[in-house]
C-alpha cells in the first residue's frame, strides 16, 4: 500500500513535470530553440492566479483562466521582443537571450511581489479520496493534476495532428524555409506555439502551486530545469515523449527517494538520464534526424 | 536598414542619458562619503554633508561612526537580509535621535553569495567602514569573517549562526544562537517537557544551518535516551514533495517530528502532512519563525507547532511592542526574528561604545580591540529584543535562553 501511495505521488509530480515539459518540447520542436524562460512563465502564472483569488476575490476557475490569459500575452510578448529579432541569429545567441529573459522575469517578480514567500491556496475544491479503509489517501489536487495532464496531452496531440495550424506547425518544424515558400506564415506559427506553450505554463504553475503551496520568485526555476530534463529524457520535440519523460522522471524521483536514499534522489534521476542518453541519444521517443551535408 | 541604425542610435543616446541622470541623482552620496573618508580635512564642518543622515544631530556636531552591513537584499534569501537591514535602520535612527553618539549605516547586498559578499565587504572598506554588522547568512559569513579577521575590523553578525563563522576569529561575534546550541537546547526542551517519545527528523542536508542543528540534536538525543525512529533529508532542489519523508516518519510511528529547517519548506511539510492525515507534534527551531506572517498561509495548519525562538512579535514587553509598532508602520509587515536580530546588533554595539570616547576618526583596528575587550570582558550584559541578560564568550558565541513557543489560534504563545 505504501508503494502504491508513493507511485501516485510520483505520477502526480510527474504530471506537473510533463505539462511543463510540453511547453519546452513544443517550442523546441517548432522554433528549434530552448526557451529557458519557460520556468519563469510558470511562476508568473502562479502569481497571477494568486492575485486573482486573494486580491480580486475571483473563483479558482476564473483565476486559472486569468493566469492563462496573462501568460499567453506574456509569452507572445517575450517572443516578439526577445526572440523574433534573433530569428536568423546563431542558436547560442538565442539561448543566452532566453537565459536573460529568465533572469529578467525573476527579478521583475522580485520587485513586484517582494521576495517574501506567499502561501498558495489550492484551486482544487475537492477533498482527499480515501481508499482501502483510509490506508491510501489521494489528495484532490493529485487527481486534478493527473486528469488535467491527460486532457492536455490529448488536446495537444489533436491540435498538432488534426488541425490546420497543427499542420503548419509540423511544416515549420520540418523545414522553415520550405514552409515559407508553401505560403505558411512562419512568424505567426511560432507566435501561436509560444501562446500555447505559455498558456500551458500557466496551468502548470497553478497546479504546481496547488500541490506544493508555496510561491516565490524562484518557484519556477527548479521545476523548469527538471521538466527540461524530462523533455530531453522523452526525446525533445516529441509531444508523447514529453509526457512519458515527465511521468517517468516524477516516479523515479519519488521511488528513488523512498527506496534508495532521500539524499540521492536527484543524483538518481540524472544518472538514469545519462544512461538513457547513452543508449538512445535522442531520448526515449526522439526521432533520429539524418542531416545531409 | 537606415531606420534600424537610427533606432539603435536613439536607444544608445537614451542609455547614455540614463547613465548621466543616474549620476546626478546620487551626487549627494559620493560627496558625503568623500568628505567623511577624509575627516582630517573637513573636520571643522562635517555636519554639512551629513544633514540627511542625522537630523537632530546638529547639537552634538558629531561625525557618525560608520557601520557597514552585508546581507541578501535581493535573491531567494532576501527576506532575511531585508529584515535585518530594516531592523538595523530603525535602531540607527533611534540612536541618532537620542542626540549622543551618531551612527551611519551603509547596507550592501550580497545576494546570499560568498563572492559577492566579499565584494560588498571591499566596497564598505573603501567607504571607510569602522564596524561590520554582518553578514546576515552563513555561507557568505564564512568568507567575509576571514577577511574581517585579517583586516582587524570588528564584526557582529545578526544571524549567521554556523560556528564556522566565528571559529578561530577573535573579532567576530554572533547575536543569534549558534546552530549546535539550538540542537542541544531543542533536545533538552523535548525531554524536559516530555513532548515526544518517538522522534522523526527531516532536515535539509544541503544547508549548513540545518545540518549543524541536526547533528548536535542527534548526538544530544542519544545521551538523553530520546528515541529517533526516522531520519530523512531533502535539498533546496527537492524541497517540494515531502510525501516520502512523511510516510516514512508515519510508518516508523513517530509522534514528534523535529524540523531544523526554514519555514518555507516547513509550510509545505505541514500542509502535506495535513493532506495525508498524519498528525504528529511538530517541533521547529528559529528558522520556523516567519511561518505565521507568510502571506495567505492557512494558520490552522500550524496549530500546535512548537518552536524555539529568541523573539516573538506578540510579546507584551515595552521594547517589543514599540519595535513591532514602528516596524509595521514603516515597512507594512510584522517583523520577524531577523529584523529583531538586526536591531539588537546595532544596539549592542551602541551599548558597548556609548561610554567610551570613540569618534568617527577612531581607526577600525583600535575599535576592534576595544570592542573585543568589552564583549569578552565578562561584564558586558545586553538586554534586547531577542533575549535578556545576553553575554558573550571569548569564542564569540552568545549566551541567552531560548524561548519555547507554541502556535495557538494563529499566534505564538510562550510555553513556560
Amino acid at each position: 500500500m505504501t508503494f502504491l501511495s508513493y507511485l501516485i505521488s510520483g505520477i502526480s509530480l510527474g504530471s506537473i513535470y510533463a505539462i511543463i515539459a510540453l511547453g519546452y518540447t513544443m517550442v523546441y520542436g517548432i522554433a528549434k530553440m530552448l526557451n529557458f524562460a519557460h520556468g519563469d512563465v510558470i511562476m508568473v502564472g502562479g502569481y497571477m492566479s494568486f492575485m486573482a483569488t486573494t486580491h480580486f476575490g475571483w473563483s479558482p476557475f476564473s483565476s486559472v483562466l486569468f493566469a492563462m490569459g496573462v501568460c499567453t500575452v506574456l509569452g507572445i510578448l517575450i517572443e516578439q521582443l526577445a526572440y523574433k529579432p534573433l530569428r536568423s541569429a546563431p542558436s547560442l545567441a538565442v539561448l543566452i537571450t532566453a537565459i536573460g529573459v529568465s533572469y529578467f522575469l525573476q527579478n521583475a517578480a522580485l520587485l513586484i511581489w517582494t521576495p517574501n514567500p506567499k502561501s498558495f491556496s489550492s484551486v482544487v475544491p475537492f477533498d482527499s479520496l480515501r481508499l482501502f479503509d483510509g490506508q491510501l489517501i489521494i489528495s484532490g489536487t493529485t487527481i486534478v493534476t493527473i486528469v488535467a495532464c491527460a486532457i492536455i496531452i490529448v488536446t495537444l496531440n489533436t491540435i498538432v495532428n488534426k488541425t490546420k495550424i497543427g499542420k503548419a506547425m509540423r511544416a515549420v518544424s520540418e523545414d522553415k524555409d520550405v514552409a515559407q515558400l508553401m505560403g505558411i506564415s512562419v512568424n505567426k506559427t511560432i507566435s501561436v506555439t509560444f501562446a500555447i506553450g505559455s498558456a500551458l505554463a500557466a496551468v502548470a504553475g497553478v497546479l504546481l502551486c496547488s500541490a506544493y503551496p508555496i510561491l516565490m520568485p524562484t518557484t519556477g526555476a527548479m521545476p523548469g530545469i527538471k521538466a527540461f530534463t524530462a523533455a530531453v529524457f522523452g526525446g525533445i520535440g516529441s509531444i508523447p515523449g514529453a509526457f512519458l519523460g515527465g511521468i517517468l522522471l516524477g516516479i523515479i524521483e519519488i521511488l528513488g527517494k523512498a527506496y534508495i536514499s532521500t539524499q540521492l534522489s536527484d543524483a538518481i534521476v540524472f544518472a538514469v538520464l545519462i544512461i538513457i542518453l547513452l543508449v538512445k541519444p535522442t531520448g526515449l521517443l526522439g526521432k533520429k534526424v539524418l542531416v545531409k551535408v | 536598414m537606415k531606420r534600424k541604425s537610427y533606432f539603435t542610435f536613439v536607444v544608445a543616446l537614451m542609455l547614455c542619458l540614463a547613465l548621466l541622470t543616474g549620476c546626478a541623482g546620487n551626487t549627494a552620496k559620493p560627496t558625503d562619503t568623500a568628505e567623511s573618508a577624509a575627516p582630517s580635512e573637513s573636520k571643522t564642518e562635517p555636519s554639512g554633508g551629513q544633514q540627511t543622515e542625522t537630523e537632530p544631530g546638529t547639537s552634538t556636531n558629531n561625525a557618525p561612526i560608520k557601520l557597514g552591513g552585508i546581507g541578501p537584499l535581493t535573491g531567494g534569501a532576501a527576506v532575511y537580509g531585508v529584515a535585518v537591514a530594516n531592523g538595523a535602520k530603525i535602531a540607527v535612527d533611534e540612536i541618532n535621535a537620542l542626540g549622543g553618539m551618531q551612527f551611519e549605516l551603509n547596507f550592501q547586498d550580497d545576494e546570499h553569495d560568498a563572492e559577492k559578499s566579499v565584494n560588498a565587504y571591499n566596497v564598505l572598506k573603501d567607504w571607510g567602514m569602522q564596524i561590520l554588522v554582518g553578514t546576515v547568512t552563513t555561507t557568505p559569513g564564512i568568507a567575509v569573517s576571514t577577511e574581517v579577521y585579517n583586516d582587524r575590523i570588528f564584526a557582529l553578525t545578526p544571524s549567521a549562526s554556523s560556528p564556522a563563522v566565528i571559529e578561530g576569529k577573535d573579532n567576530v561575534y554572533q547575536m543569534c544562537f549558534s546552530d549546535p546550541n539550538q540542537g542541544i537546547a531543542s533536545a533538552q526542551y523535548i525531554q524536559d517537557k516530555g513532548l515526544g517519545t518517538k522522534i522523526a527528523v527531516i532536515y535539509n542536508n544541503g544547508c549548513a544551518y540545518s545540518t549543524g542543528i541536526y547533528e548536535k540534536f542527534v548526538s544530544e538525543a542519544e545521551t538523553k535516551n530520546l528515541e529517533i525512529v526516522s531520519i530523512t533529508t531533502f535539498t533546496d532542489d527537492t524541497a517540494n514533495d515531502f510525501s516520502v519523508q512523511l510516510t516514512e516518519a508515519q510508518n516508523a510511528g513517530a509522534d514528534l517530528v523535529f524540523l531544523p529547517i526554514y519555514y518555507q519548506p516547513a509550510s509545505l511539510i505541514l500542509s502535506q502532512a495535513n493532506a495525508m492525515g498524519y498528525e504528529p507534534e511538530f517541533f521547529g527551531v528559529d528558522g520556523m519563525d516567519g511561518i505565521l506572517t507568510m502571506k495567505n498561509f492557512d494558520t490552522t495548519l500550524a496549530e500546535g507547532v512548537m518552536l524555539l525562538t529568541p523573539f516573538a512579535a506578540d510579546a507584551t514587553d515595552d521594547l517589543t511592542v514599540a519595535f513591532v509598532e514602528k516596524y509595521s508602520e514603516l515597512y507594512g509587515e510584522v517583523p520577524n526574528q531577523f529584523a529583531a536580530d538586526g536591531y539588537d546588533s546595532v544596539y549592542a554595539i551602541y551599548e558597548a561604545l556609548k561610554d567610551s570616547d570613540v569618534t568617527a576618526e577612531t581607526s577600525p583596528s583600535d575599535l576592534c580591540e576595544l570592542l573585543i575587550d568589552i564583549f569578552s570582558g565578562g561584564d558586558f550584559v545586553f538586554n534586547g529584543l531577542t533575549g535578556e541578560n545576553m553575554t558573550w564568550s571569548k569564542l564569540g558565541e552568545v549566551a541567552k535562553s531560548p524561548k519555547g513557543m507554541v502556535i495557538e489560534n494563529g499566534v505564538y504563545v510562550g510555553m513556560d
